[in-house]
């Protein structure tokens, strides 16, 4: 009986003082919201914005919605953190191996690049390369283009865009040879479950990768051809590119800058998952006849992957958090353009930073509770 | 004299592939450097590309002539183990070599031989490199924000008396040390809240009252890290220990908590500080926005320290609850005593970068209209007097921040050292 009561107490008390905490709070908004004649609700998500965006992948001006505006703010942060998570994932792994290197000097470089990169505060790095490494690029009229068809400039890049016909076909027919792959690797493993013998499977993949998509090409009317970006005068002293694909400058600061950044962090992951396997385990694998290849693929790699990816999925969070610092570039993303532009328009302090951290927790969530499935897949099961 | 081959080096003739890979090395070395310090091109005569590609050739070949086993030769031997082991790897020691030698002039000339430091205006800067004058003229502001000048002493000597109060703890003498705990936790905090709000504050006797709008410059970042630093450890732990509490509420409120916090990035913390945290205090009531920004930053690092000292936590054996538990400690007793104090020496490091990361995380302050370091320079390179040396601004705070942060990992390392003990 006293037992109980002692557990019981402690949870009443910090139940009760939660709730006060929470009521007081809920009290003061509704008498400050009150007070200001503004009631609590997300009816204002289908008004018009009537504020422009510089660069957003889907279309968009000031007639749509606010709705769509947030829709557009998601997936700008989303394209940050997808190009800086490719960018930092192959610096990464670079540098992480690079760190193992038997060579001084590559050793050395690598360390260097991670001592320094890791301790500049992200912000800074930002700033430097938008407001000081970018603006050193020459203007439009005076840039010299890389292999004739790139252009960077201090307005951005320009590259070549891809134009399609019949994209569709194309998609199949790509869709097409990663079915055909799955089923010739499980044809190849259970040939070898059943008879020992093995099939070339990498170089039949890769067989079907250029001849399938070179089919569609032949046989099923896909075309592509490149609209590469010319330099166009408007007058005097303005200068455009027509045509072609131009990335902003900040988008090309962001993605630099988040890249060398959390590549520090992965390269770091790496280097603990390689090292965090024991000699023996290179030595038995040795010992059985395993060819150096095969000693990396089917045994280095899976114990190291093991310990590498539940902290790089944490690093690849970290960086989709840390996009959310392009507000201080004026890159449109979901901070800038929902909870600056459009909070300063509504005044609907609440609604909107909710509805941005929101965003933000279910992104972490929903990856974080995956990370959790996979962790629990691939965890060695002892007995 | 045997049959010398040119594929294999062998030890037999040591000397005579010695001397000519040195040979070689040299001639591509020199050759580079020319190029790199008198931008003169001595392969000038050959084709673009061949004279370009001409160095990295020769010094493969000569890092090839000698690499030779067991020469005998300390130093040699050495020097192939480490960077010369085989023909990839050759390469890729001739390639940072050379690009160590190529990027040596230009950075040097930027830096110190072209920058300008003397004089006070920007005309003063006619150099080709850096221009030191301006983080000359702006180093006041940068360290100190718009304080106002004549008081500036105000905030050394409140800087100074915190370093030297942190110091107290090495004074040895063996009946306050039982106490040293209770100082650094309870009493110092007290005192360096006292010391700012009423030395850099002002307000009362007879010093003059600043607004903390005119706070700003490394000594923000200072005051802003100091405190998150103080106050999101103790909730840290606290926190932690909810984690790991038998009682379902506790434990589902402080999970619900971290993972909050942890979930979304500090820019819209500091959003929520600043626009929608108003909203939810009683009316009359005005708080200062610094403060609002430290609990703020304070609460979202403490989730991180929590996570961390969890680690710890979770990482002692059972027999150490087991054992306290039949000591017939409490629940506090055996936490203070027992289970604590060997937790916290395990996660040190992780406790070291979660502080590192709210040094860096603190320039994102200028949401809200702060203006740290960062924030400073900013608003320097936009005066119309000082346009056009960003560089210089950014060069300089990141050399700041790297010694801070660097110092910081290098301490807790020795921590960690000085507190390992074998189990």
């Amino acid at each position: 009986m006293n037992i109980k009561l002692n557990k019981i107490i402690p949870q009443l008390i910090t139940l009760f003082a939660v709730i006060l905490v929470f009521g007081f709070l809920t009290y003061n908004a509704q008498v400050n919201m009150d007070n200001r004649g503004i009631e609590f609700g997300f009816g204002f998500l289908t008004q018009e914005s009537s504020f422009d965006v510089q660069f957003s992948l889907i279309d968009y001006d000031g007639s749509h919605s606010y709705a769509r505006a947030y829709l557009v703010g998601l997936l700008n942060t989303l394209l940050v953190a997808f190009i800086g998570i490719i960018l930092s994932t192959i610096l990464g792994i670079i540098v992480g191996i690079a760190r193992l290197s038997p060579n001084y000097l590559i050793e050395r470089t690598a360390a260097f690049y991670v001592e320094f990169f890791r301790n500049v505060p992200l912000l800074l790095q930002i700033f430097f390369w938008y407001f000081a490494a970018l603006r050193a690029l020459p203007l439009p009229q005076d840039t010299e283009p890389m292999f004739g068809v790139f252009f960077l400039t201090i307005k951005g890049l320009f590259v070549p865009r891809f134009v399609w016909e019949n994209l569709d076909i194309f998609f199949y027919s790509i869709i097409a040879v990663i079915i055909s792959i799955i089923v010739i690797k499980n044809y190849a493993r259970k040939l070898q479950e059943n008879e020992g013998k093995q099939l070339p499977v990498f170089s039949i993949s890769v067989g079907l990768f250029i001849i399938l998509p070179l089919l569609s090409f032949l046989v099923g009317g896909v075309s592509l051809n490149f609209s590469i970006p010319e330099l166009e005068q408007m007058s005097n002293t303005s200068f455009k590119y027509k045509g072609g694909l131009g990335i902003p400058p900040e988008l090309i600061a962001l993605t630099l800058a988040l890249g060398l950044y959390t590549a520090t962090f992965i390269a770091e992951c790496v280097r603990a998952g390689i090292q965090g396997i024991s000699k023996g385990q290179k030595e038995a694998a040795a010992s059985i006849g395993l060819t150096p290849r095969q000693i990396l693929k089917l045994v280095v790699m899976p114990q190291a992957l093991r310990i590498i990816i539940p902290p790089t999925t944490n690093q690849y969070l970290n960086l989709t958090k840390n996009s959310s610092l392009a507000a201080a570039i004026a890159y449109p993303d979901l901070v800038l353009i929902f909870a600056g532009t459009a909070l300063m328009q509504t005044g609907r302090a609440i609604e909107i930073v909710s509805i941005t951290m929101f965003t933000y927790l279910s992104i972490s969530l929903s990856i974080s509770v995956l990370m959790n499935w996979y962790n629990k897949k691939i965890a060695i099961k002892e007995k | 004299m045997n049959k010398l081959n040119f594929l294999r080096p062998n030890i037999e003739n040591l000397n005579t592939y010695l001397y000519s890979g040195i040979f070689l090395i040299s001639i591509a070395i020199l050759d580079v450097a020319l190029n790199s310090f008198f931008n003169t091109n001595i392969t000038s005569f050959l084709p673009n590309f061949i004279s370009f590609l001409l160095p990295l050739v020769l010094g493969t070949i000569g890092l090839h002539l000698i690499r030779i086993e067991f020469s005998g030769i300390k130093n040699l031997d050495l020097l192939n183990k480490n960077i010369n082991t085989n023909t990839f790897n050759a390469i890729l020691t001739l390639l940072i070599i050379f690009a160590i030698i190529k990027s040596i002039p230009p950075f040097l000339s930027w830096f110190i031989i072209d920058a300008t430091i003397s004089g006070d205006t920007k005309e003063a800067c006619t150099g080709t490199g850096a221009c030191w004058t301006y983080i000359k003229i702006w180093l006041n502001r940068f360290i100190y924000g718009m304080y106002p000048n004549e008081l500036q002493w105000r905030i050394n000597i409140s800087f100074i008396a915190l370093i030297a109060l942190a110091f107290v703890g090495l004074l040895p003498s063996e009946k306050i040390k039982k106490f040293l705990t209770l100082y650094y936790v309870i009493i110092y905090p007290i005192i360096a809240f006292v010391l700012i709000y009423y030395l850099i504050s002002g307000g009362a006797f007879g010093l003059e009252w600043v607004e903390t709008g005119a706070w700003g410059g490394l000594s923000l970042t200072f005051i802003v890290s100091f405190f998150c630093l103080i106050f999101c450890f103790p909730v840290g732990m606290f926190l932690a220990l909810g984690r790991r509490s038998d009682l379902p509420t506790v434990r589902y409120i402080s999970v619900g908590f971290i993972e909050f916090w942890r979930g979304v990035p500090l820019i819209t913390v500091l959003f929520m500080s600043s626009v929608m945290f108003p909203m939810f205090l009683p009316e009359d009531f005005f708080m200062d926005k610094l403060v609002r920004v430290i609990i703020a930053i304070s609460l979202f690092e403490a989730a991180y320290v929590a996570e961390v000292i969890r680690g710890g936590l979770q990482a002692l054996p059972r027999g150490q609850y087991d054992a306290a538990k039949s000591l017939g400690m409490g629940y506090w007793k055996m936490h203070i005593f027992v289970i604590l104090p060997q937790a916290l020496k395990l996660v040190i490091p992780g406790i070291a970068n979660t502080f590192l990361a709210l040094v860096k995380d603190t320039p994102l302050i200028f949401v809200v209209g702060l203006l740290e370091i960062v924030g400073m320079l900013n608003l320097a390179k936009t005066n119309p007097k000082w346009l056009g040396y960003a560089m210089e601004g950014y060069v300089f705070a990141a050399i700041i921040f790297w010694i801070i942060c660097y110092a910081m990992s290098k301490y807790s390392y020795n921590l960690e050292i000085k507190y390992k003990t074998d189990r």
